[in-house]
């Protein structure tokens, strides 16, 4: 039983070898990570340039906290999709894992300031209706091309552990997401914003865990 | 793991076979996987002490080896990634064998046989390869794919795996899976 055992290894090995073919290596997921923000950098900076300008973001941003939410989420946007592509590939440290862990604690914690600024007015009906479901719908709708990509991107390192790497990388997403909402709703949240932004979120990672194994081509 | 004079050496021996590996030198890859099989059944024994088992977690390490075969960086020490990837299909390994001792029991009667022929086979409902093949076409792909080279063609696992491209752990599932959608529609055809 042993013997038969080992041996199927031994055909396993020869077999393997027989079918050998040539393949291109993998470049750094560090480099693949920056290529990736740096294509959605330049295709959303061109949108907002085009659909929005950013005269209004700037003034916005001039406000400290609002500059420390904002650059917070835009770090956990960076951060997750690093960690996410570092994941993918076998032998890296576990411990890119936590990398985005201090921006997105500073995120939640500034917009949570930001909602206590606001004296924790809720928009009343017409406004729930109005601009916190358009956010909700923002961030989800555009998480979907921008999962595409980085999936598409992702799968190519046929993670062996995708469990990580699509958790990370739907956070990147969904941060992403976020970052560019800024542009299009450029007021202060409220509770119920806010639950919306962490709603949208959650449903993002949420969905793009789930169908982790098909999604990223797991090995 | 990459210490001693020694270990680095053997480290940069097995990273230079990876690389030429990765140009499709087929026989620096069958000395590499050769060479590092004991290594893989050393690192797998620390999850697991049964042998057969050990050894369908050696095959599988391989196997996701040679899928995984691109993201290997010569610039970077081979032990590690090696480990990572035998870690990962023990862990594999460990959690479906908790997840069957959990849920599913061994029946015994299923290896009974009774004077009755058609009480001997949960396909008695089946009269011809047609209906099997009918049957077949009813499942999802990857599950039909798992039962046809597990089940109807009598591959081992480690065939299995490299004709079909799933991992042995997706295989096992897959066939599971397939075989108890076979009898739920086997059981509706009854009704």
């Amino acid at each position: 039983m042993q013997t038969d055992k080992a041996m199927q290894t031994d055909k396993v090995i020869q077999s393997l070898a027989a079918q050998l073919q040539p393949v291109r290596r993998l470049r750094s997921p560090l480099l693949r990570a920056l290529l990736w923000l740096a294509v959605i950098g330049a295709v959303a900076g061109l949108l907002i340039a085009h659909a929005v300008g950013v005269g209004v973001f700037l003034q916005r941003v001039a406000v400290p906290r609002v500059a420390v939410e904002t650059a917070a989420t835009g770090l956990t946007a960076i951060t997750a999709v690093i960690a996410a592509f570092e994941l993918s590939v076998p032998g890296h440290s576990p411990r890119w894992a936590v990398l985005p862990v201090l921006p997105l604690l500073t995120w939640l914690g500034a917009s949570g300031l930001g909602c206590l600024a606001n004296g924790l007015g809720l928009h009343g009906a017409a406004g729930f209706s109005g601009d916190s479901s358009h956010c909700f719908a923002f961030i989800t709708g555009v998480s979907v091309p921008l999962a595409v990509a980085l999936f598409w991107m992702l799968r190519r390192a046929r993670p062996i552990d995708p469990l990580p790497v699509a958790a990370l990388g739907t956070l990147g997403v969904a941060a992403t997401a976020a970052f560019l909402l800024q542009f299009f709703h450029p007021f202060d949240v409220t509770v119920i914003d806010l639950a919306l932004h962490l709603a949208a979120i959650a449903l993002v990672v949420v969905v793009g865990t789930a169908w982790r194994r098909p999604l990223l081509a797991a090995a | 793991m990459t210490t001693d004079p020694t270990s680095q050496q053997r480290d940069q021996a097995w990273s230079q076979l990876m690389r030429a590996a990765q140009s499709g030198d087929r026989a620096a890859y069958e000395k590499l996987l050769g060479e590092i099989s004991p290594l893989i059944r050393a690192l797998v024994r620390r999850h697991c002490s049964n042998r057969a088992d050990i050894e369908d977690m050696v095959q599988d390490t391989l196997l996701t080896l040679h899928r995984v075969r691109h993201t290997y960086d010569p610039g970077r020490p081979f032990c590690p990634w090696l480990a990572a990837i035998a870690w990962r299909r023990s862990i594999d390994a460990l959690r479906r064998r908790i997840r069957v001792s959990k849920y599913e029991i061994a029946n015994q009667g299923v290896y009974e046989t009774f004077s009755d022929a058609a009480a001997n086979s949960d396909l008695e409902g089946v009269r011809s390869a047609e209906e099997v093949e009918d049957l077949l076409q009813l499942l999802p792909p990857r599950q039909r794919d798992a039962l046809q080279a597990l089940k109807l063609k009598q591959m081992t696992l480690a065939e299995a795996s490299l004709a079909s491209g799933q991992s042995v752990a997706a295989l096992k599932v897959n066939t599971h899976r397939a075989l108890k959608r076979l009898r739920m529609l086997l059981e509706a055809r009854k009704r």
